[in-house]
C-alpha cells in the first residue's frame, strides 16, 4: 500500500500529546503557581483566565489516549498497565483539579481554602505523575508475549523521579508565560519576576534529562551520536539556546505575549528531542509502531474521522479563545 | 485484600467509577436539551422567566458536567490499565469508535462549553443558543458512540478473528449490532426521565416550602408533562429491549426472571414477582409467581418456552440474585415514574396539583428515582453478560490486566475514598444550589461593554456568583468586589 498508516497515525498522536502538553500544561502550571498568589481576588482572576477553556484542553488527553486504542491498540494495553499506578495517581490528581473550578466559586467561604489546597494538590500530583510516566516511558518496558512482563513499581526510578520534576518546571513556566499575556497590574509584575526564576529551572531540567537519556541507553546515545544524525540533530539543542535567549530577551522587555510564545517553542523543542530518541518505536525499546498497529481496517476508519473533524475542531477552539481573547482583570470574571 | 482475588477487585474498581460516571452524564445529557428548550423559549417568546430558569439550571449543569468530565477520563484510561488483554484483543473496535467519541463528542462539548456558561456578554444571542445547542448535541453524540461501543460487546458482530485478535470487516454491522438501537434509544430516553424527576422534584421541594412563584410553576409543569409521556414510552421500549436480549442473549433473560428449569410442556412460564434466586441450589426460593404470565410477556403467547437457566452450564451463568433483583428495581421504580407523570397531570386537571401536600412529597421521593433506575438497568445488563466481556467471544477473566492484588486494591482504596469525599461534596453542593431556587430577573442587566472591550462583562455574571449561596447577604449587581 502507498500510504503507510501507521506513521499518519503515529503523527496524529504526537501532535495530539503536544496540544495536551501545551493546552492543559498552562492551566495545570497554573495550579502549581497557585501557593505563589495567596491573595483572594488575584486567585479569581487566575482561576478565571482558563476556566472557558480547561475542559477543552484536557480532551486532548482522552484523544492522546483514545487514538493510542484505535491505532495501537498493543501499546495501549501495555504501556497502560505497565504504567498502572503513576496514571491513576495522575487521574486522582486531575479529578481534584478539575472538580476545583466549580467547587471553588460554589465553596461558602470557610471551605473555600480546601477547594484552594485541591486545585495545587490536583495540579501538582498530575503533572508529576505525567513526567514520572514519561521518564519511565523512555526508559522502556519488559515485555513478554503480548504483555508488560515487569513490576508494579518499576516506574520508581531517579530517571523517571527527575523527569516528574522537570515537568513541574515545564509547566510552571507555561503558566506564568499564560498569566503574563492574560493580566496586567500588580498580579502580571509578580508573574514576570516568578518566570525569571522558572526559565533556568526548566533550562536546568532541559540540559539534564539530554544529558541523562544518552547515558542510560545506548541506543539514544547511538541515535544522537553517530556520524550524519549529529548534523541532522544537532539544530536542536542550537534552537534550544537561541529560543531560551529570545525569552529572556522578552521577559527584560516585558514584552506581553512573547515570553508566552518562547516558552511554547522549548516545550515544542524538547518534546522534538525526546521524539528523537525514541522513534519508531512505540512501546521502548522492543515494539515498533508497526509491530503494535491496529488492523488497517481500523486504522483507516479512524483517520477519515481524524483527517475531517480535526480541523474542524482546531477551528472552533480559535473561536472560542477569540472570544475570551484579552486581560482578564480583578473583579471582572466570568464566574 | 479482603479475600478478594486480583480479577474481582478490578471488576469492582471498574463497576464503582463507571457507576458514579454515569450518574453525571445521565443529567448531563437530560440537562443539556432542557437547557436548550429553555433559551429557544426564552428567544421565542421574550418571556423572563424562561431565562431566569435557564440561568439557575446552567449552573447545576456546570458543577455536574465538571463532575461528569473528571469521572469520565478516568474511564478512558481504565481499558488499558485493568483491562489490557481486552484491549489488545478488540481494542481495533472499540478503539476507533471511542476515538470517534472523543473527536466529534468530547471537542465539541467543550469546546462550547466556555461559551455557554462564561459568554452570555461576550456573544450574540443566536451564537450564545447556537452554543447551548452544540452542548447539548455533543452530549447525545457521546451516548451514541460509548453505547455502539457497549452494545458491540454484548451483540458483537461484522468481524473475525485473526491470529486471536478481532479484526472489524464491517463498521456498519458493528455500529448498528443488534442491540445498539434499543440500548441507545432506552438509555437516552432514560437520561432526560432522570432529569426531569430531577426537576421535578426542585420544584416541589420549592412548593411544599411555600415558594410559589411563575418559574417554579413553570419547571413543575415542564417536567411532570415530561415523565407522563415519557415514562410509559420507556416501558414499551424497554419491553422491546428485553425481546431482543432474549433473541441474543437468552442467559440473561433467565437470570432476570429467575427461571431455572423448564414446566411440562403446555404450562407456559411464570413470572416470578418476588423471590431469591439461589445459585448453589439451583432454584428461586420463597417465590411468588403468577402463572403465563412470562410466556405472555417474553413471547406473547400463553405457553411459549423461554431458555431456562439449566440449559447452560454453570460456568456459563450470571448472577441470578443480582439480575433479578436489579431488573425488578428498574421496572418498580417505571411504574412508580408511570404513576407519578399519571397522577400529575390528573391533579393538574383539578388545579390540586400546587398544594397537593402527599403528592408533592411523592414527588421529591421521585427525584433521586431516575437515577436508580439507570444504575439497576446498567447492573442488569452488565452482571446479565458474564462471564462473558465480549458475549461469547472473550471471558471477562481472559481480559484482565495481570497486575497484583496490592497494587488493585490500593488503588481501589483511593477511588473509593476521593470519590465519595469529592462527588459527595459536588452532590451536596448541587443541593444547595437546587436549595437557593430560580433568581427571578437574573441576568436581566445585560451590561454590555466593560472597559475598553465590547460586550465584556461589567459585572461579573453567569455560572457561579457568591449570590448563588446561601449566605450570600447581597446579590446587588454592585457585588464586583465579591468576585
Ligand atoms: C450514555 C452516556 C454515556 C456512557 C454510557 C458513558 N459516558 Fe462518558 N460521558 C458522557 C456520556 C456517557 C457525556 C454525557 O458525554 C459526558 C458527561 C459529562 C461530559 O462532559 O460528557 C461524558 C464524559 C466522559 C469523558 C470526559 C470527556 C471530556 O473530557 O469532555 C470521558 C473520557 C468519558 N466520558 C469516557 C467514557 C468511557 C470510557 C465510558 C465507558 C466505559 C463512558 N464514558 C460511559
Ligand atoms: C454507564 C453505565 C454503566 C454501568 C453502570 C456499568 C456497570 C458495570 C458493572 C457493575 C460491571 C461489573 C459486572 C460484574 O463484574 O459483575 C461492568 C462490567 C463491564 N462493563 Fe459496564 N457499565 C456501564 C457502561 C459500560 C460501557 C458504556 C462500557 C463499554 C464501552 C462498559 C464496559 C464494561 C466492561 C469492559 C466490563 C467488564 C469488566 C467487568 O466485568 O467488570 N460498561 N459494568
Ligand atoms: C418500566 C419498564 C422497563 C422495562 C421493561 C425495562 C427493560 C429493560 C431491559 C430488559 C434491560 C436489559 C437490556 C439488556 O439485555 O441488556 C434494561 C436495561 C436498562 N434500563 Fe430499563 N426497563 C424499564 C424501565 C427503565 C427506566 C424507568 C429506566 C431509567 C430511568 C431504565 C434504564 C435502563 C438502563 C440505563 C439500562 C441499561 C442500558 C441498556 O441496556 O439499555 N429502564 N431495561
Amino acid at each position: 500500500m502507498g500510504i503507510d498508516l501507521s506513521i499518519i497515525w503515529a503523527v496524529i498522536i504526537l501532535f495530539g500529546i503536544m496540544m495536551y502538553i501545551v493546552m492543559d500544561g498552562f492551566d495545570l502550571g497554573i495550579g502549581i503557581l497557585y501557593p505563589c498568589f495567596p491573595d483572594r481576588h488575584e486567585r479569581d482572576v487566575i482561576m478565571n483566565t482558563v476556566a472557558p477553556v480547561w475542559d477543552g484542553n484536557e480532551t486532548w488527553l482522552v484523544l492522546g489516549g483514545a487514538g493510542l486504542l484505535a491505532a495501537f491498540p498493543l501499546a495501549y494495553s501495555v504501556i497502560l498497565s505497565a504504567l498502572y499506578l503513576p496514571l491513576m495517581f495522575m487521574l486522582v490528581g486531575l479529578v481534584f483539579r478539575g472538580v476545583a473550578f466549580e467547587f471553588r466559586f460554589k465553596a461558602l467561604d470557610h471551605e473555600r481554602h480546601f477547594w484552594d489546597k485541591a486545585f495545587i494538590g490536583g495540579s501538582i500530583t498530575a503533572t508529576f505523575f505525567q513526567g514520572v510516566a514519561l521518564g519511565a516511558y523512555i526508559q522502556g518496558f519488559p515485555v513478554e508475549g503480548r504483555a508488560f512482563a515487569g513490576g508494579p513499581l518499576d516506574w520508581v526510578t531517579p530517571f523517571a523521579l527527575f523527569c516528574g520534576l522537570g515537568l513541574l518546571a515545564a509547566y510552571a513556566l507555561l503558566g506564568s508565560t499564560w498569566l503574563i499575556m492574560k493580566t496586567e497590574g500588580p498580579l502580571q509584575d509578580h508573574a514576570y519576576r516568578i518566570t525569571r526564576v522558572l526559565v533556568w529551572a526548566l533550562l536546568a531540567a532541559i540540559a539534564i534529562i539530554s544529558l541523562w537519556t544518552p547515558l542510560i541507553d545506548a541506543r539514544i546515545a547511538a541515535r544522537w551520536f553517530t556520524f550524519p544524525n549529529l548534523l541532522w540533530f544537532a539544530p536542536v539543542p542550537l534552537l534550544v539556546a537561541a529560543c531560551a535567549w529570545r525569552l529572556l530577551r522578552a521577559l527584560a522587555g516585558r514584552k506581553n505575549r512573547q515570553p508566552f510564545l518562547y516558552t511554547l517553542a522549548l516545550i515544542f523543542l524538547g518534546y522534538t528531542g525526546l521524539g528523537i530518541s525514541v522513534w519508531p518505536h512505540i512501546v521502548p525499546p522492543g515494539i515498533s509502531i508497526w509491530q503494535a498497529a491496529a488492523p488497517a481496517q481500523s486504522q483507516g476508519f479512524a483517520l477519515v474521522g481524524a483527517v475531517l473533524i480535526i480541523p474542524v475542531i482546531l477551528a472552533y477552539t480559535v473561536w472560542s479563545y477569540y472570544v475570551f481573547r484579552g486581560k482578564v482583570r480583578v473583579g471582572e470574571g466570568y464566574h | 485484600m479482603l479475600g478478594f482475588t486480583a480479577l474481582e477487585l478490578a471488576r469492582i474498581q471498574f463497576g464503582f467509577t463507571i457507576s458514579f460516571h454515569i450518574i453525571f452524564p445521565a443529567i448531563t445529557i437530560g440537562l443539556a436539551s432542557y437547557l436548550v428548550v429553555l433559551e429557544a423559549c426564552w428567544l421565542r417568546t421574550g418571556r423572563t422567566l424562561y431565562r431566569d430558569l435557564y440561568h439557575f439550571w446552567s449552573k447545576i449543569f456546570a458543577v455536574n458536567f465538571g463532575m461528569g468530565v473528571v469521572s469520565g477520563l478516568v474511564m478512558a484510561y481504565q481499558f488499558g490499565t485493568n483491562w489490557s488483554f481486552f484491549s489488545d484483543f478488540a481494542g481495533s473496535v472499540t478503539g476507533p469508535l471511542l476515538a470517534y467519541e472523543v473527536l466529534t463528542a468530547f471537542f465539541l462539548e467543550a469546546g462550547f462549553l466556555g461559551v455557554m456558561l462564561f459568554g452570555w456578554q461576550r456573544v450574540g444571542p443566536a451564537l450564545h443558543f447556537m452554543a447551548t445547542a452544540m452542548v447539548a448535541l455533543g452530549t447525545l453524540v457521546s451516548a451514541t458512540w460509548i453505547l455502539a461501543s457497549n452494545s458491540w460487546m454484548q451483540t458483537p458482530q461484522g468481524y473475525e478473528i485473526v491470529d486471536g485478535r478481532v479484526v472489524p470487516t464491517d463498521w456498519l454491522a458493528i455500529i448498528f449490532n443488534p442491540s445498539f438501537p434499543y440500548r441507545l434509544v432506552h438509555m437516552s430516553v432514560a437520561a432526560f426521565l432522570a432529569t426531569a424527576l430531577l426537576v421535578g422534584a426542585s420544584a416541589a421541594w420549592h412548593l411544599l416550602r411555600g415558594t410559589d412563584n411563575a418559574a417554579i410553576r413553570k419547571m413543575f409543569m415542564m417536567a411532570l408533562w415530561m415523565v407522563a409521556i415519557v415514562a410509559p414510552i420507556q416501558a414499551m421500549i424497554g419491553d422491546a429491549h428485553g425481546l431482543n436480549t432474549l433473541k441474543h442473549q437468552p442467559a440473561k433473560i433467565a437470570a432476570m426472571e429467575g427461571h431455572w428449569r423448564h414446566g411440562a410442556p403446555g404450562e407456559g412460564v411464570p413470572l416470578i414477582v418476588f423471590g431469591w434466586p439461589d445459585m448453589e441450589r439451583e432454584q428461586t426460593r420463597f417465590k411468588v409467581e403468577i402463572p403465563r404470565l412470562g410466556s405472555i410477556i417474553l413471547t406473547h403467547s400463553l405457553d411459549g418456552q423461554v431458555p431456562a437457566l439449566t440449559d447452560f452450564a454453570p460456568r456459563d451463568r450470571p448472577n441470578a440474585t443480582i439480575v433479578f433483583w436489579s431488573f425488578r428495581t428498574m421496572v418498580g421504580l417505571g411504574m412508580l415514574m408511570i404513576l407519578l407523570g399519571v397522577s400529575g397531570l390528573l391533579l393538574r386537571w383539578r388545579g390540586t396539583v400546587w398544594h397537593n401536600k402527599a403528592f408533592l412529597r411523592f414527588a421529591i421521593c421521585m427525584g433521586p428515582a431516575g437515577i436508580v433506575a439507570i444504575l439497576a438497568g446498567w447492573f442488569t445488563t452488565e452482571v446479565g453478560r458474564q462471564p462473558w466481556v465480549v458475549y461469547g467471544v472473550m471471558r471477562t477473566a481472559d481480559a484482565v490486566s495481570r497486575h497484583g492484588v496490592a497494587a488493585l486494591g490500593t488503588t481501589l482504596a483511593i477511588f473509593i475514598v476521593v470519590y465519595i469525599a469529592v462527588f459527595g461534596t459536588g452532590i451536596a453542593y448541587l443541593l444547595r444550589l437546587i436549595r437557593k431556587g430560580p433568581v427571578i430577573d437574573e441576568g436581566a442587566h445585560p451590561e454590555t461593554g466593560g472597559p475598553g472591550l465590547p460586550r465584556t462583562p461589567a459585572r461579573p455574571m453567569s455560572a457561579a456568583r457568591k449570590s448563588d449561596r446561601d449566605d450570600a447577604a447581597a446579590s446587588t449587581p454592585t457585588s464586583a468586589e465579591e468576585n
